[in-house]
């Protein structure tokens, strides 16, 4: 997998503000660059990969993981497809 | 030629998530227009947030309504941040509340005209809503489509395709782009015709949150909302609020013993997991002798009110009917000491307490 470009931390924030960050961080990216985003909001689990499908922008990984005081992180790395897609 | 009348029109809908928007939205695909969605957020939409944090909401499905309403339409969605600009709607707004802190009239002309902002910067024609004649007894009335659409500066730009027959022609009908005929007739606060519409569309699935979709229209919510603002014009501070202030008034059971503080004790797990993130700007109590709550505590406790406190928390706890409990306080300079304190019987919990 290439290079994370950049890492948005979105964890505490709730729906819909971690898709909001994540559709403006996408914004600023160049085509080809790739977002790392963490959050703790499960409702992100389907609001991320929609967002993806519907901008055409690739979802490299979606994955759970387990933090130290045994809280769930949702961790999602998008690479920015679609030019268009703002 | 006017080359507006040779390219495929663009029309963004303002979408909720409910299902009039997708029907008025869907109203208009149908007829050859390109249709994009946008939905504003103003930190007061009722949302995946309560049911990301308590438990008896977990297996309700967790996703943005608006977003899932787009992607059944088929179409992008595009969310905005109004948080900030929206305070001015809420703490003045020119029309006055409804029924409780619903500022709906001058949230409608704000919403618009952000529409319209967007729809100008980029390259779109017309503005699409989901209002129906009479649903709503504030901002849904015959007599206010028409300020909506003036005070928002769209003017003849806004197309409401569920009660457009009700209404003056439209720019987009007037260029040809829309059918009128093609639009419908919706009035009242049935949602017979709504339900036939959808079925039409083979739309078999919306969200339909009880209460409605914004916690602005909730009884107990507002009466939070107006005690918070009490409290600050108590401590001379303006009714300015942050995201983080009206988020916590979604969370915990609220009283307010005395003028000075306000207790929120959490109501199961994921509310005190939500809580637990905002120990370091409060103060909070948690048992050590007993499974319980979390509580916290806003404004300017004396010794003996956060005494209260820790006995108020011992109460909704699993040591309620035990003779002492211990309960853990620690200050804002995050200092802990153990209290030993008599739980709080129930009928001393006064009724005039709870927000
Ligand atoms: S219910 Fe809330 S979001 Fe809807 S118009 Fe009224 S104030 Fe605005």
């Amino acid at each position: 997998m290439s290079e994370i470009t950049q890492t948005l931390n979105a964890r505490r924030l709730l729906c819909p503000m971690p898709l909001i960050r994540t559709q403006n961080a996408i914004k600023k990216l160049q085509f080809g660059e790739i977002l790392e985003v963490i959050c703790t909001d499960p409702g992100t689990e389907y609001d991320i990969p929609t967002w993806c499908r519907m901008y055409e922008h690739k979802l490299l990984l979606q994955e759970q993981r387990e933090t130290v005081d045994e809280m769930v992180e949702y961790c999602f790395v998008i690479e920015k497809g679609n030019k268009e897609a703002e | 030629m006017n080359p507006e009348n040779i390219k495929q029109p663009k029309a963004v809908a303002l979408i909720s998530g409910g299902l009039d928007s997708m029907l008025a939205a869907r109203v208009i695909m149908e007829q050859g227009v390109h249709v994009e969605g946008i939905n504003f957020y103003t930190g007061f939409c009722v949302e995946g947030h309560t049911q990301a944090i308590r438990n008896q909401d977990k297996n309700k499905p967790k996703r943005n309504n608006a977003l899932w309403a787009a992607e059944q339409l088929g179409i992008k969605l595009h969310i905005i941040d109004i948080v900030e600009e929206y305070k001015d709607v809420l703490l003045k707004p020119k029309h006055g509340y409804g029924q409780h802190m619903n500022p709906c009239l001058d949230c409608k002309i704000f919403m618009v005209r952000k529409a319209k902002q967007w729809a100008d910067e980029n390259g779109f024609d017309f503005i699409i809503t989901g209002e129906v004649i009479g649903q709503r007894p504030m901002s849904q009335r015959k007599a206010t489509m028409p300020i909506i659409a003036k005070e928002s500066d769209v003017g003849s730009r806004l197309v409401r395709p569920l009660c457009a027959k009700f209404l003056p022609e439209t720019y987009p009908e007037k260029m040809g782009w829309i059918d009128r005929n093609k639009m419908h007739d919706i009035s009242g606060r049935s949602r017979k015709p709504q339900m036939a519409l959808a079925e039409k569309f083979a739309i078999d699935e919306y969200a339909q949150p009880a209460g409605g979709c914004c916690m602005l229209t909730n009884e107990h919510y507002s009466k939070k909302l107006v005690d918070l603002w009490q409290a600050k014009a108590a401590n001379n501070q303006t009714r300015d609020y942050t995201l983080d202030d009206i988020i916590m008034l979604k969370i915990g059971r609220h009283f307010r013993p005395k003028e000075n503080f306000k207790v929120i004790i959490s109501r199961d797990e994921g509310e005190s997991n939500f809580l637990r993130g905002y120990r370091s700007e409060f103060t909070w109590l948690e048992l050590t002798s007993h499974d319980g709550p979390l509580t916290i505590v806003d404004g300017h406790p004396t010794e003996e009110d956060l005494l209260l406190a820790a006995r108020m928390t011992a109460r909704y706890s699993q040591g309620r009917d035990a003779d002492t409990v211990e309960v853990q306080l620690t200050t804002l300079d995050g200092v802990s000491k153990i209290l030993n304190v008599e739980p709080l019987p129930a009928d001393e919990v006064l009724p005039q307490w709870h927000i």
